[in-house]
């Protein structure tokens, strides 16, 4: 006996007219912004301070808001890392993201469940590393770039002691050159490691994904854990850097 | 008991009308034939299919759009609408921004001045400015949603990763459009934040005077990445003159390009993305 349908399946085209149906949602959308922008301007001016005056450094200097996030960095790395490296790796490892990506499920659609790595690197990523760095240099970085909660004083004499060690010094290494070469073990350690028990870990893998693919998806992971474990060193341990060179610091 | 007026009608009709939605027919109907719409307009038009395709296919400035799309790339709660809002904030700092540029004089001496100029003196110079720089400041953070909203629904993924790195292009450029302009206001803000930002070309490396390894190579605090991007050692006039011609004419024909071709590929690798 057959069963019937409980609930008439509706035959709705799977394709539609974009005119009128997309036109008209454009139209609406951009009379909507545009409206919006016109009040925002309306109410809110764009700031002009007092004429520009390179004798006259103000304290903080902050850059434009959307590269406070690097400019926090800067705290926890030298400028070349903060200011070019690392804007330079997050450019070139966004471009890298669909070709190190092989997971097909989750094309076209909102998914967390068939892809949950993906979603959360790039969500610590974006919302954490970027977007909350960002909040935190525009609102808590006072005079000095140093912290200050939203009810405090942005006091420009605020003292703030400068007790950072380097991390071999830490360990008790003493010597300039020990200490150069304590700081590239633990540098080219921690990159040799991770990448090994990665690959140990999806040795499964390496068939489908491919060597290089994996490799270069490693170091950026590496590269970014990284950050994150220099900023906890430093805020919590007070560790300024873990390798000195002549030529460079991290 | 009142008695109505002779061709008034009821109250109760009137409210009938308008349930029925009758009354809009009529509204309707009366202004298409009027004298100045027939005048005006010399023929209807038809809802048919043929006129839609039409509409869009013989139209230059809606023939970027295909004739037919994806039920499901309609769904705001999908799009976000963020790529569309980008684009149309774009549009508007362009008009803005030709605006501004008949009152605005990117040379140390006047810059300043020109500002004021146009706070104070130009028939709607500040709202102008202001649309400038809040639809800037609106398009930095649309594009960073439009590439979050991408990156969840994978929409980077076969066949579409070439346009992915396009969008990874134009997201760096609509920061340094935007960063560019940070400076042509040439007032205190304008200029240390640029400083600080550009102070860091001075630590690339090899590149850079005070980057790793630029011993080797021989640049000089006159002569290196940073100089380059300043036309000096310090952000002076030089550097004002050159980040307005990377931000009015530079950038804007590159992103512009870049643009069409994300727009384009769009369309070549099928469409908004979908559930297969």
């Amino acid at each position: 006996m057959a069963v019937a349908p409980k609930k008439k399946v509706e035959a709705t085209p799977e394709k539609v007219h974009v005119w009128p149906y997309l036109v008209r949602l454009e139209f609406m959308c951009a009379i909507l912004v545009i409206l919006a922008l016109t009040v925002w301007s309306i109410g809110i001016d764009a700031p002009l301070e007092e004429a520009a005056n390179p004798t006259k450094t103000p304290n903080p200097s902050k850059a434009p808001w959307y590269f406070l996030g690097l400019q926090d960095i800067l705290v926890y790395f030298d400028p070349w890392f903060a200011g070019v490296v690392a804007p330079v790796l997050i450019i070139v490892g966004l471009m890298l993201i669909p070709y190190l990506d092989v997971n097909p499920k989750g094309n076209g659609y909102y998914t967390y469940e068939e892809r949950k790595l993906a979603i959360w690197v790039y969500c610590f990523g974006f919302l954490v590393l970027w977007i909350a760095l960002i909040i935190m240099g525009v609102f808590l970085r006072g005079p000095g770039w140093n912290l200050f909660m939203p009810w405090q004083y942005w006091d420009p004499h605020k003292v703030v002691a400068l007790t950072s060690v380097d991390l071999p010094y830490a360990f008790g290494v003493r010597t300039y050159n020990m200490a150069m070469f304590v700081g590239g073990v633990v540098i080219c350690g921690y990159f040799a490691i991770g990448t090994g028990v990665y690959f140990f870990l999806e040795r499964k893998a390496i068939k489908y994904v491919g060597f290089l693919r994996m490799f270069i998806k490693i170091q950026l992971y590496l590269i970014m854990i990284g950050i994150v474990i220099k900023i906890v060193l430093r805020l919590g341990f007070n560790i300024k850097y873990v390798w000195v060179t002549p030529w460079f610091n991290i | 008991m009142a008695n109505k007026a002779p061709g008034l009608p009821s109250l109760a009709d009137l409210i009938a009308k308008v349930k029925s939605g009758e009354i809009f027919k009529e509204i309707s109907k009366q202004i298409t034939e009027s004298q100045v719409w027939t005048s005006s307009f010399r023929h209807g038009y038809a809802d048919t299919p043929r006129n839609r395709v039409l509409q869009i296919a013989s139209n230059v400035w809606l023939h970027l759009h295909p004739v037919k799309m994806h039920r499901h790339a309609l769904r705001i709660k999908f799009t976000w609408c963020m790529g569309g809002i980008t684009f149309l904030l774009f549009l508007s700092t362009v008009v803005t921004g030709v605006i501004l540029m008949f009152y605005y004089r990117p040379v140390g001496e006047y810059a300043y001045y020109d500002m004021k100029y146009l706070q104070y003196d130009v028939p709607f110079g500040m709202l102008m400015r202001n649309m400038h720089r809040w639809a800037a400041h609106a398009m930095v953070i649309t594009v960073w949603l439009h590439m979050f909203r991408v990156f969840l629904t994978g929409s980077y993924k076969p066949p579409r990763e070439f346009n992915w790195v396009i969008g990874v292009f134009l997201v760096t450029f609509t920061l340094l459009l935007s960063f560019t302009g940070y400076l042509l206001p040439w007032d205190q803000l304008a200029m240390w934040a640029v400083t600080v930002g550009t102070n860091m070309a001075r630590a690339t490396p090899f590149l850079g005077n005070e980057g790793p390894f630029a011993e080797y190579v021989g640049v000089t605090p006159r002569y290196d990445a940073r100089s380059v991007l300043l036309g000096g050692s310090l952000v002076g006039p030089p550097a004002l003159l050159r980040f307005y011609v990377l931000h009015c004419i530079f950038i804007p024909l590159v992103a512009g390009a870049l643009m069409i071709v994300h727009f384009w590929r769009i369309r070549k690798d099928g469409g908004i993305s979908g559930p297969l």
